[in-house]
This record gives C-alpha cells, structure tokens and sequence, in this order.
C-alpha cells in the first residue's frame, strides 16, 4: 500500500499542496474598536456593545453569528456550499461559537485556543481543505467586554483599579471563508506551525502579555528552523493580542537567540486602541487577533503592501480557577503564513 | 532533550526579564490620588454626620443615618456607571470606605442580574463583598473573645 505523502517540513511545519485562499473575510466590530487606529479596516461597526441584546452572551454570540453570515455573503456562498464551521470564543463551553453553529446548520468543529483561536480556526480550516476532505470551511470567532470580565474578572462595575499590564477585551466578531485557490482572489495559506503549550511560571493572570511571549518566541523560532526562514522572508511579523508589554518580552526573547524584528514586528493588540488609557497595555480577547489579521492585513495584502506575512496569534490558557488555585498561566501561540500571488 | 534544557533555563531568569521591562507605576502618584480620593469621601462621611448630629436625638442614630446616606451614595454612583472611574483614580481611597463596600455589593448585583433574582442576583452579590463580612465578622468575634477572656468588656 503506497504511503501518504506526509506534508511537513522540519519538525513542526505543515506545508499545505495547493495552498487554500482566503476568499471572504467579515470583521465586525463595537464602537471603542471601530474609534480606534485600525477602525477603518473593520466591515462593519455596530455603535454599542450590547447591540440592542440583553445580555452580553448574547451580543457575543450575536457578533459571531453574523460575522460568520456576513463573510458567506462576501464570499458569495450560501451555508449549504460550505462543509465545516470552525468556530470558539472566550466562554465557557465556547457557547457563542455553539449557538451560532446552531442558527447556520453547519457541520461544527468547536475549537479552544483562547485568543489564538483565529490561528486555530484558520490552520486547521486549510489543513481540510488541502487535504480533500472539505470543499470549503467557515472560521468564525467573537469576544465582548462584558462577557468576558464576568467570568475571568471582575464585576464590570466594580471600582477595581487596573494595572498598566491589563488588556481591555475587544468586542466583536470576525469571519473567513477558506476555499482552494482557483475559488477566488485572497492571500494563500502556504503553512502552518501549530505551537505547543509554554508555560514560563507567570502566575499573575493580570499580565497575559508575559504569559503569552514565551509560546510566540518559541513558535517563531520552530517556524523559521522549519521552514530555514529569517524576518526579511515576510515583509510583516504580526502577533496576535501581546500588546505593549508582551510584545516588548517578545522582542528581548527572540533577539536573545540572534534574531532580529526589525520593523517588521506588529501586534494587533497593541494597535487596536492606539493610547487609550482605559485599554491599559492594549486589546485582547479571541476577536482581536481575527480581526486586526481579517481587517487590516486582508487589506493591507489586497492593495499589495504586504505580500508575505507571518501571523502569529497567541493565547492565554489559564482558568479563574487555575489561576485562584495558584498555578501558572500557560500560553500558546500558533503561525500561519500567508502568502499574495 | 538540549532544547528542553534550554527551554528551562529560559524559563528560570525570565521572570527577572519580566521584571526588568514590567511598567513602573509611579507609586508616589498612585499614594497621592489614594489619599485625595479616600480623603475626599471620608470629608464628605464627616460632614453628612455632622449634619445629622444636629438633626438626630442621639450620636447612635446620627451614625446610623451617616452609614446609610453613604451607602446610599455608593450605590447610586455604581449604578450610573461613575464610581468604577472613581475607583480607577483612586484605587483603594475608593475601595476602603464603605462607599467600596456598597459599590462592592452593587456591581455584582447589577451584573448577575441577567442569571435572575435568585440564582443570579441574589446568589452572586456577595462574590466580592463576602469576604468582607466573613472576615469582619470573624475578627469581632476573636476580638470579642479575647477581651471577654481577658476582662476588659462591659
């Protein structure tokens, strides 16, 4: 019996046969992120969070489920041409991607990586459909504020005083549609470095940034072994919610084992609010990373500004109740390399 | 085997590395905004019980209405949405007098609300404030004890 030929580069990488395109792309947005430095990159801002729902779960699933409609619609598909939803969110038992599925009808796959939930979604969407076995796959996420204080912090009205190092979950809900490259235009997902989980002992949970810079360094560096790249391969290194402190850490990590930024380093989340004070170090939350790689890189490629680029979200895998209980908070961080023709 | 070792060794002086490049929060600053804040309710607690030491019969019920009108007003600036800034500026100057505690018992109440009055609201308005009352308590109790065993109560 003849072996399959196994699609990997080095130890880590996935090198996709007939890299899958990116051919509709939905961000949706609330207003703090549509005010901020890449809000006119976002499809769509609604102009409060709570978008006429009376709870946030329910705004939550609300962004998700029409993010993931709206990027069918971009991609001129309808439900039926597509033959998975990938989809996961910040909630328990990821209820937001749940529902949603509910309302489309699609064969579900409900995944959890916490804000490296797009790089999830999105590797594993192109790994289906290079291999044959899906025509095409629907990633949806979506975050709120509110949904997420309440179950990983604090009361939302509380008059706790937050740290510099305290990131502000974007509200939102971001979705692409992955198809094979003769579907459409839309940048190429030429491979895929899924991460492994790294914890550095970083037990306060009010600094995901270092929490998370260990797993961006360590999926980076496994990704240009792999793939026997430098920075000056991509023209944007693009971590997902980092923001101003992690991204610092990240820079020192990577430059300590020779390797060197330059200018080509970006964070979603230290970019989403620009200077906000109320944002502290800057955004996080699982629409973050979609939505700053589906907003403003999708763009950004579309008009040729970047034609490699190296995506890097990242999460925080830790509970309410690990962290209660003393343990360390893991990160992980997962790459996808897209690629324009 | 050599990476995993290495991985570890990174592991052990990162936290110093964290250290190195966490945000130093102006201490003196934050003190001072603590101290304003904290100082200005505590200002206003006075002048509303000296205003009810002219109105009440006894000092016991001035005190009583002063407790009350302050948590009064913990609560109604929870629920317009001003005293989590208050608490932003002022950090513990708005957490230690009893306008935290109300405001303490107020949000969890208002953001439980969805879950219903009983297992929602009712259930989870003490999930800041618990402590609080668990602790205090159990602190008067000891106290209590200590001094009834030492004879110095009534």
């Amino acid at each position: 019996m003849p072996a399959i030929a196994v699609q990997r580069l080095g130890e880590y990488t996935v090198q996709l046969r007939q890299p899958p395109r990116i051919v509709g792309a939905f961000t949706l947005m609330g207003p703090r992120e549509g005010a901020g430095p890449l809000g006119q990159y976002f499809d769509a801002i609604v102009d409060d969070d709570m978008w006429g729902e009376v709870s946030a779960e329910k705004a939550e699933r609300k962004y998700l489920e029409h993010a993931a409609r709206r990027a069918l619609d971009q991609a001129g598909l309808a439900e039926q041409d597509v033959d998975y939803l990938i989809a996961g969110d910040l909630l328990n038992q990821i209820v937001s991607a749940t529902f949603s599925a509910r309302s489309l009808g699609i064969p579900y796959l409900g995944v959890f990586a916490a804000c490296a939930t797009s790089a999830l979604g999105l590797g594993l969407a192109a790994m289906l459909v290079d291999g044959g076995y899906a025509r095409r796959v629907l990633v949806a996420t979506a975050s709120h504020y509110q949904s997420v204080e309440r179950q990983y912090r604090y009361p939302i009205e509380l008059n706790i005083q937050r740290k510099e190092t305290n990131q502000w979950t974007a509200t939102g809900g971001a979705a692409a549609v992955v198809a094979p490259p003769g579907e459409g235009a839309g940048p190429r997902i030429t491979r895929i470095t899924f991460g492994r989980v790294v914890d550095w002992g970083i037990k306060d949970a009010n600094d995901m940034g270092a929490a998370m810079a260990p797993a961006a360094c360590d999926t980076l560096l496994r990704h240009f072994q792999d793939t026997n790249t430098t920075p000056g391969d991509y023209d944007l290194i693009i971590t997902g919610d980092l923001a101003k402190v992690g991204s610092k850490l990240f820079r020192a990590l990577v430059e300590r084992v020779g390797v060197t930024l330059g200018g080509k380093h970006m964070d979603g989340g230290a970019s989403m609010y620009g200077t906000a004070p109320w944002a502290g170090a800057g955004a996080s939350g699982s629409v973050c990373s979609m939505a700053v790689l589906l907003g403003y890189v999708y763009k950004e490629m579309a008009r040729g500004r970047y034609r490699r680029v190296l995506a890097l979200p990242t999460g925080c895998l830790h509970s309410p109740t690990t962290w209660q209980q003393g343990d360390s908070c893991p990160g992980i961080s997962h790459a996808i390399a897209l690629e324009t023709d | 085997m050599d990476r995993d070792r290495k991985a570890i060794e990174g592991a052990k002086d990162y936290q110093r590395l964290v250290q190195q490049l966490a945000p130093k929060p102006n201490a003196a600053r934050l003190a001072a905004r603590a101290f304003l804040v904290g100082g200005t309710i505590c200002f206003l607690g006075q002048f509303v019980f000296d205003y009810f030491r002219y109105r009440q019969p006894t000092e016991g019920e001035a005190i009583a209405a002063t407790l009350a009108s302050m948590i009064l007003l913990g609560v109604v600036l929870t629920a317009l949405g001003v005293y989590d800034d208050v608490g932003q500026l002022g950090g513990m100057g708005a957490a230690v007098p009893i306008t935290g505690f109300a405001n303490a018992l107020t949000s969890a109440a208002m953001d439980f609300r969805r879950e219903g009055f009983v297992l929602g609201m009712a259930a989870k308005m003490f999930v800041i404030a618990g402590p609080v009352i668990v602790f205090g308590i159990l602190a008067g109790t000891l106290t209590g004890l200590v001094a009834w065993l030492v004879g110095a109560g009534p």
